[in-house]
């Protein structure tokens, strides 16, 4: 069995699992009443978005005065929240969607959180442009519907408009994928369920038997899925990127804009998809199906995305002096020396400096370095997108409208109450589902289960410090000749 | 409506004794009512004769359906319903209907292809399909014949000769 698997791939089902093992270890945490641990981050959660409700309520009775937006800055937290949401909701689709298409079989221990995360995160991130129009009652009007006013139509040559269809439209192409990856594994609950959780889950599963036909659809239409999935997540980022570049004002009116924008949704998912899976795994005991190799997996592409970024940041600066237009100039002038200037260093040291870490082998598989770096990429992304909406607002066209803009206790509510949302809709999920997809588990594990591996799994270790050693002693070191040698 | 059916079924512990199992059936042209695994295993589609699926094809004429939705809808609103003039810009203004049509693309196609797949399947909300056994979404593998095609003792035999570790059978 383990010839046909690459000797450099890691195991990434661990602890000699058999099928029925999968199925009790990913499916026992929701049979079992809740530990300590999820009740008190569950208690603070709640509180938290209770607070953001009330927030919002506050907000929508007295209007957006209770926000200190002004004339010269009208988007602050609120559309800072909405973006940094919107890219966290990238990482789930990316890991389900393209990652299945480049065959990535680590993707199976971390798809069904990703995508679970990224409906909570869009969910968040919706509600921010809908309290921002103040009337919420009228949020209807957003929509292109047969009206008697006309019939008046939206402005479908806005990217306000667009935003609304991309994200939309990604919502909900999201949660089918995620509901019909969920359907067997529905199944397999309601298979070891009594009473009336037998007869949810019954329900739930829409009746799932596992034949063989309906799993050859199943595999066909998730790969389908996949295949607009993929371009879907490119443009949803895209299209909120438009919202800026689109505009007239220097700072956000650059071509840059749309692949900058999906590299950093991607890098800030992969972030959050770090912070969640590091919990998780602690709390329901997962460490066998989130290996360390899935978070280094992770780390390198938290790695690429955030240089990426990175050199997204450097190509703005550049290509503002490099025009010769001294608004651009002083856009980015301001950017970094102005009043603001501690955000900008937040992001650039946040984003850019601190991932170069994971040039480390060693520091991508820590899982302390990994979480605080999760945590930090979370806030960088954050200030970034601070920096592109608030300080580009502060400082425009006439000095006279200069202004300078801190969040009320409302503003500051909604945001820390929506990660409390956006907690408990995870800790609630992680009640009612397998937080790891438990059937695709099982169709890798003849092929990355660490019993059909284990000979090589030793080897790859070897290798690796083998070749650790031979690079602080500065040899060249030849991975394949080693391989053979060892056999 | 639907008639009685008899299946006899047998269960596997491994998808490889499964594969050797319909490979021996075939040979000795038993007709096998439906086949069940906890997963999707690789290699079963030929062996039970399994056209490729066409879902993909639904999928495409659901998305040409959205694209058109979206780009005549916008077109129709702009040149026809009620041109307004925004920017300076044409009323007919093609490069700004690209992202919604896109968008409205994957839309119809996504959600055409994911109604389509539990039609087909006859899966749905609250739908109730005959249960052959509790393991079979946990770790077994089940074929199952139809006793009106195959003959119980045939099915039982060949299930005791291929190694099937339990053998039942149910009206569904």
């Amino acid at each position: 069995m383990s010839a046909t698997v690459s000797p450099l791939r890691e195991p990434l089902v661990q602890g000699n699992k058999s099928y029925h093992d999968i199925t009790e270890d990913l499916i026992s945490p929701t049979e079992r009443a809740p530990g300590k641990e999820w009740l008190a981050i569950f208690g603070i959660s709640a509180v938290l978005a209770g607070f953001m409700v009330f927030c919002i309520l506050w907000t929508i009775w007295h209007g957006i005065g209770t926000w200190d937006l002004n004339r010269t800055i009208g988007w602050g937290w609120d559309i800072t929240n909405f973006v940094w949401w919107i890219g966290i909701g990238h990482a789930g689709t990316l890991i389900s969607a393209i990652l299945l298409l480049f065959r990535q079989k680590w993707r199976t221990g971390v798809n069904r959180a990703a995508e679970a995360m990224t409906i909570f995160a869009v969910m968040c991130a919706g509600l921010y442009p809908l309290i921002h129009m103040g009337r919420i009652w009228l949020a209807i009007f957003i929509f292109p519907y047969p009206n008697t006013r006309g019939s008046l139509w939206p402005n479908f040559n806005s990217p306000l408009l667009w935003d609304v269809f991309a994200i939309s439209t990604y919502f909900t192409v999201s949660i089918l994928f995620w509901y019909t990856g969920l359907v067997p594994d529905f199944a397999t609950m309601r298979d070891r369920a009594t009473g009336i959780r037998k007869r949810i889950y019954s329900f739930l599963c829409f009746g799932w038997t596992g034949s063989a036909k309906h799993w050859q659809r199943w595999e066909a239409l998730s790969l389908v899925l996949a295949g607009l999935a993929t371009p879907l997540v490119l443009s949803v980022h895209t299209i909120v990127s438009f919202d800026f570049a689109t505009s007239v004002i220097p700072g956000w009116h650059t071509t840059i804009f749309p692949p900058y924008f999906v590299a950093g949704a991607v890098f800030s998912g992969f972030a959050m998809v770090q912070t969640l899976m590091l919990i998780t795994r602690r709390l329901l005991s997962l460490q066998n199906y989130i290996t360390i190799g899935h978070i280094e997996s992770m780390n390198k592409v938290i790695l690429v995305t955030g240089t990426v970024v990175g050199v997204a940041y450097l190509t703005e600066l550049f290509i503002a002096w490099y025009s010769g237009y001294i608004y651009e100039q002083f856009a980015f002038f301001n950017r970094a020396v102005g009043p603001y200037y501690w955000s900008y260093f937040g992001m650039m040291f946040c984003n850019v400096v601190s991932p170069q870490l994971f040039w480390s082998r060693r520091l991508r598989r820590n899982i302390w370095v990994t979480f605080f770096m999760s945590i930090f990429i979370n806030i960088g992304m954050w200030f970034e997108r601070f920096v592109i909406i608030a300080t580009t607002l502060a400082r425009d066209y006439l000095p006279s409208s200069w202004s300078y803009y801190v969040p009320t206790w409302v503003e500051i509510g909604i945001f820390v109450g929506s990660l409390g949302f956006f907690g408990v809709l995870y800790l609630l999920f992680t009640r009612v589902a397998p937080v790891v997809a438990v059937a695709e588990i099982k169709s890798i594990l003849k092929s990355s289960g660490d019993q059909y591996l284990a000979p090589n799994t030793k080897h790859h270790d070897e290798v690796m410090d083998d070749y650790q050693e031979a690079v602080t002693q500065g040899k060249v070191y030849d991975t394949h000749h080693a391989h053979l040698e060892s056999h | 409506m639907t008639k009685n059916r008899e299946v006899i079924f047998g269960l596997y512990d491994d998808e490889t004794d499964l594969m050797d199992a319909i490979k021996v059936a075939n040979k000795d042209h038993l007709d096998i009512y439906d086949v069940y695994t906890p997963f999707p295993v690789h290699g079963l589609d030929p062996l039970l004769g399994l056209e490729e699926s066409r879902l993909h094809i639904a999928g495409f004429i659901y998305g040409a359906i959205g694209t058109l939705t979206a780009f005549l809808g916008m077109t129709w609103i702009f040149t026809q319903d009620w041109p307004i003039i925004f920017g300076g810009k044409p009323y007919w203004s093609v490069p700004a209907f690209i992202p919604i049509t896109f968008e409205l693309t994957v839309l119809f196609s996504a959600i055409g292809m994911v109604v389509t797949f539990y039609t087909v399947c006859g899966l749905g909300p609250g739908v109730q399909n005959p249960i052959l056994h509790d393991r079979i979404t946990d770790d077994k593998f089940c074929i199952a014949f139809d006793t009106h095609s195959v003959s119980s003792i045939n099915a039982e035999s060949f299930l005791k000769a291929t190694g099937a570790t339990e053998i039942s059978n149910k009206i569904i």
